[in-house]
């Protein structure tokens, strides 16, 4: 079996929150969440997305950040910022494009998911992805995911132009290969959006 | 004397609610010296396993527990905040009692005791035994609950003792035992991912069992279709093969409309009916008139709807059923569980692997709760009080004389108007907060302030308690050893992690002191309360829920048990009704033909909405220990009103508006949350909160005339954009029922 890797499934997220509060948890920054959740856009549907940090292969983050204070562990986790190096300049939060790196005005320096490095070098779970109720968070072999789901997992990403590669899997219809994310208009015309999906009005159209 | 001694703003300032959002010995890291206590989380019917961690006889955090097979880790918000209760600055640790015009004095517990006792003796020789009434709940071990019924009828011989489980489950429970003849979830958990199609009815399955999304989910990666049904589309709703919208109150159409479906295409199981069941002529002419068009009106959904589940349902090899409050909390809430539980039996898909029914349980011990004799119609074992032989068995246990067993006494609801209508004077409570939690909560208040004497037992001084004469200190779940009962019907063991602090006790020998001084010390000396359970074995033994062959150990080797588990070395009953086999004396299952009606109260032209009630993910039932975590109060901080933006349009209503949601009894104005996921003609508003933001001022008091359920889930109400309310009560903190 080979070693474990975390999987995200959107798609099955219930937005219960036990992540993020269960992220508090962890030792090494114990009273702080460093993940969060987003409401996709509660007027119009109950979906919900968890974010941890992806952990990208060659993060943006560190790439950007001045003082060259956060670091890759060797199997691929990027760091929280090391204290002596950071200057609070929050570059790092800025260019993220996942929006996971915390300024910690307390302490004057970014703090970042680390995958629970303390739990996760000694063989246990990160905190989120124990407590996860739905599976949305799941950390695990990839040949036990491979057997228990029929999603597949990729780690590509396509921002606009910019390739990502990442440690962490988020689990897609089978014939995607690639996640890729094009730049939209926030508050567009309702006439360009798709058909509403979750408009319990629309469902029940023609009864009196 | 039941008043608020004082106004409740001045309360609150002393007993809270307060957040706690620091934990004992601050935000401090894992050390060697403390120990992990496995147990249990104590705020749903899922009862997760949990470790929490102890220092210095703290409860400082908590770890995951992988290894306990139901939820292997997994835990809600309100399971990874839970150790956050111990340690709580609301805490209440000495007995205290209401002084008028100052609040609540602490006093000792001899004083408190002679208080209670006396209180007890003057109210029963003036006004009778059963002017002495008893109000439980199901979150209480089962231990404790089955004290309660036992010291209702031994120590107090009052008829009167019912449960807040009456506000749960008892509509499942009823409908379960007419069809099977048995009243508990027929599966364990894990024949939920083997089912090929799943039906959750009025179960909003990711905010009130949030475990148990993971068991659907991954029989939807098997290939499973999913079927929901909920007036609001809730978050497992959101990915269903099949969400029908319905109308709060339309449910039997739905099921009816499906068997009707069912039995037109041949999709039911001829043999298994044949064999196992009775009744099923009168159910097939029943639903004759079903068709999808007239179902479709009852349901208010698309026909087409209807006859789209029945084609799910139907021709599946295998198949789950699950329901919860939103079809049981009706005026004819057993009515719905028995159309749901007749398309189980209809189409023989139960008692087998990936085959089966379950009723998802909503309070810790909902399952547990109802069955050791805390309701006023039953005895431990799930037995009956009217039934001579079981009424001679149990008085045999007790050691008392059958006589002087009380008769079935009243459930909750009379119970209140009973005390509102004075001729109930005394009350003593426990792990119930009616206040909150009842229907018409202007009526439960006005109750209340009538009874000459009442007694709480509690932790924190709740809403109710604040409406008592004495409140004696007691204790929390980590804070005793016990077991509960899981949704599943497993048997599981609650540890003790730390002592109560300072003068607070466990809730068992309270009581046990009371019966005590009442003169029947010999009936409640129970060294711990592993002799409670022990008593419990024999108490059960024979009846339905025969838990004989259970011992802690046992409990503690396994995992937990399921019963029936009749003798010592019985592997117990993980699933019910295995080859055709049902609780009845014929051994059969007895089909229910069920005809729609009307809710108590519809919409007319002066109340012309819908309001439903129900829960959010971050807050447990009253929230009396919920209300008071800081994390679950920052995660859903208060009340909400959600609208489809077509009726919030219609009132001019906007999205973070104060909108007023006013019924015939009480009003609550809270925020409007516009959202497209509801249907446009009902409203929700979450009931945790108090006072002014109480969904109860609202609801109705109507019940089931069979299982006494409150029409929680449908009543009338009008909406009116308000103003944000300054008022003192709007002033309090949000978890103590303020608005921002
Ligand atoms: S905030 Fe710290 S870690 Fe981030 S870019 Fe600036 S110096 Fe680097
Ligand atoms: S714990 Fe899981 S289901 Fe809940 S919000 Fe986080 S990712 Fe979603
Ligand atoms: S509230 Fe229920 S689902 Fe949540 S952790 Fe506790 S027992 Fe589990």
């Amino acid at each position: 079996m080979s070693e474990a890797a975390f999987f995200i499934d959107y798609s099955r997220c219930i937005g219960c929150e036990a992540c993020v509060n269960a992220c508090a948890e962890c030792d090494t920054h114990r009273g702080t969440s460093m993940i969060h959740l987003e409401t996709i856009e509660r007027r119009e549907s109950v979906q919900t997305a968890p974010q941890i940090c992806m952990h990208c292969e060659d993060p943006i983050c560190a790439q950007v950040c001045p003082a060259d204070a956060i670091k890759k562990t060797p199997d691929g986790v990027v760091q929280s910022s090391l204290k002596p190096r950071c200057i609070g300049c929050s570059n790092c939060v800025l260019s993220c494009p996942f929006g996971v790196p915390k300024y910690m005005s307390g302490i004057d320096q970014m703090m970042k998911c680390d995958m629970c490095y303390d739990r996760s070098s000694v063989g246990k779970k990160p905190m989120c992805a124990t407590v996860c109720p739905s599976g949305a968070l799941t950390y695990t072999s990839m040949e036990e995911i491979q057997r228990t789901r029929q999603g597949i997992p990729v780690n590509s990403w396509k921002f606009g132009a910019e390739e990502v590669k990442t440690k962490v899997y988020v689990m897609v219809p089978r014939e995607v290969t690639r996640v890729e994310i094009e730049l939209v208009q926030i508050h567009t015309t309702p006439s360009a959006l798709p058909n509403d999906p979750y408009d319990v009005a629309l469902m029940l159209e023609g009864m009196e | 004397m039941a008043k608020l001694p004082v106004e409740a703003p001045e309360l609150v300032r002393v007993f809270g609610p307060t957040l706690h959002r620091v934990p004992a010995g601050g935000w401090s890291r894992t050390t060697e010296d403390e120990k992990l206590v496995k147990t249990h989380c104590c705020f749903c019917g899922q009862q997760c396993g949990i470790q929490l961690r102890v220092q210095d006889n703290k409860v400082v955090g908590f770890e995951p527990w992988e290894d306990f097979p139901f939820n292997r880790g997994k835990l809600c918000p309100k399971g990874v905040k839970r150790y956050m209760q111990a340690e709580h600055p609301d805490r209440l640790k000495h007995p205290i009692q209401r002084v008028e015009g100052a609040g609540f004095e602490a006093i000792s517990w001899d004083f408190a005791m002679q208080r209670v006792v006396g209180e007890i003796q003057r109210i029963q020789s003036t006004y009778g035994k059963d002017a002495f009434a008893v109000l439980t709940g199901a979150s209480l071990t089962n231990e404790k609950a089955y004290l309660m019924g036992k010291f209702a009828r031994v120590a107090l011989q009052t008829a009167n003792i019912d449960y807040n489980g009456r506000l749960c489950m008892v509509s499942a429970g009823a409908a379960s035992k007419k069809v099977f003849g048995m009243d508990r979830s027929a599966n364990p958990w894990s024949d939920i991912p083997k089912a090929k199609v799943i039906l959750a009815a009025g179960a909003n399955i990711a905010e009130c069992a949030p475990i148990t999304t993971d068991y659907i989910w991954q029989a939807r990666e098997n290939g499973a279709k999913l079927i929901i049904l909920d007036p609001r589309m809730t978050p497992i709703a959101r990915n269903a093969d099949l969400f029908i919208p319905v109308r709060p109150g339309g449910d039997i159409g739905v099921f009816n409309g499906m068997l009707h479906i069912l039995i037109e295409r041949g999709w039911i199981d001829r043999k298994f009916i044949e064999e196992h069941t009775t009744g099923f002529d009168q159910l097939a002419e029943s639903v004759k008139k079903y068709t999808p068009e007239y179902s479709s009106k009852i349901a208010g959904v698309p026909a087409e709807m209807i006859v789209k589940a029945a084609e799910l349902w139907g021709p599946a090899p295998t198949s789950f059923l699950m329901h919860a409050r939103g079809i049981e909390h009706h005026t004819k809430g057993v009515d719905n569980c028995m159309a749901a539980i007749n398309l189980v039996v209809a189409t023989g898909r139960i008692g087998r692997e990936g085959c089966g029914y379950a009723m998802i349980t909503g309070q810790g011990n909902g399952q547990g709760g109802r069955e050791q004799g805390q309701k006023c119609d039953q005895l431990p074992g799930s037995r009956d009080i009217s039934n001579p032989e079981h009424r001679k068995y149990i008085a045999g246990v007790w050691g008392v004389e059958e006589a002087s067993l009380p008769q079935k006494g009243l459930s909750a609801i009379p119970l209140v108007e009973a005390i509102h209508a004075g001729k109930i004077k005394g009350l003593v409570s426990i792990c119930f907060n009616p206040v909150v939690s009842l229907p018409d909560a202007n009526f439960v208040r006005e109750a209340l302030e009538k009874l000459e004497f009442f007694t709480c037992i509690d932790f924190f001084l709740s809403e109710t308690a604040r409406y008592a004469d004495v409140v004696l200190a007691g204790s929390l779940m980590e804070e005793d050893e016990g077991t509960t009962t899981n949704v599943e019907g497993r048997v599981i063991r609650h540890r003790k992690a730390v002592t109560p602090p300072v003068e607070a006790r466990e809730d068992w020998k309270i009581i046990c002191e009371i019966a005590g001084r009442l003169g029947y010390a010999d009936k409640f000396s129970y060294p711990s309360s592993k002799e409670i359970f022990e008593e419990l074995r024999i108490a059960s033994k024979g009846g339905v829920s025969d838990y004989y062959g259970m011992t802690w150990d046992r409990l503690d080797e396994s995992n937990g048990l399921f019963w029936p588990c009749p003798e010592v070395g019985h592997p117990g009953t993980p699933r019910l009704y295995e080859n055709g086999k049902f609780g009845h004396p014929d051994g059969r299952a007895h089909f229910m033909p069920v005809e729609w009606r009307p809710s108590d109260e519809m919409p007319d032209e002066e109340y012309p909405v819908i309001l439903t009630t129900g829960r959010v993910v971050s807050q447990f039932l009253s929230g009396t220990q919920t209300r008071r975590i800081g994390a679950l109060v920052d995660q859903t901080s208060q009340p909400f009103c959600e609208m489809h933006p077509r009726l919030a349009d219609k009132y001019g209503i906007g999205d973070g508006d104060f909108v007023k949601v006013e019924s015939r009894r009480g009003n609550v104005v809270v925020h409007a949350k516009v959202v497209k996921t509801i249907r446009p003609d009902t409203v929700f508003v979450p009931y945790h909160w108090p006072l002014d933001r109480s969904a109860n001022n609202c609801t109705n008091r109507a019940i089931d005339p069979v299982s006494n359920i409150p029409e929680f889930k449908i009543c009338a109400v009008r909406l009116s954009k308000a103003d944000q309310p300054t008022d003192s009560i709007a002033m309090l903190e949000v978890q103590a029922g303020g608005v921002r």
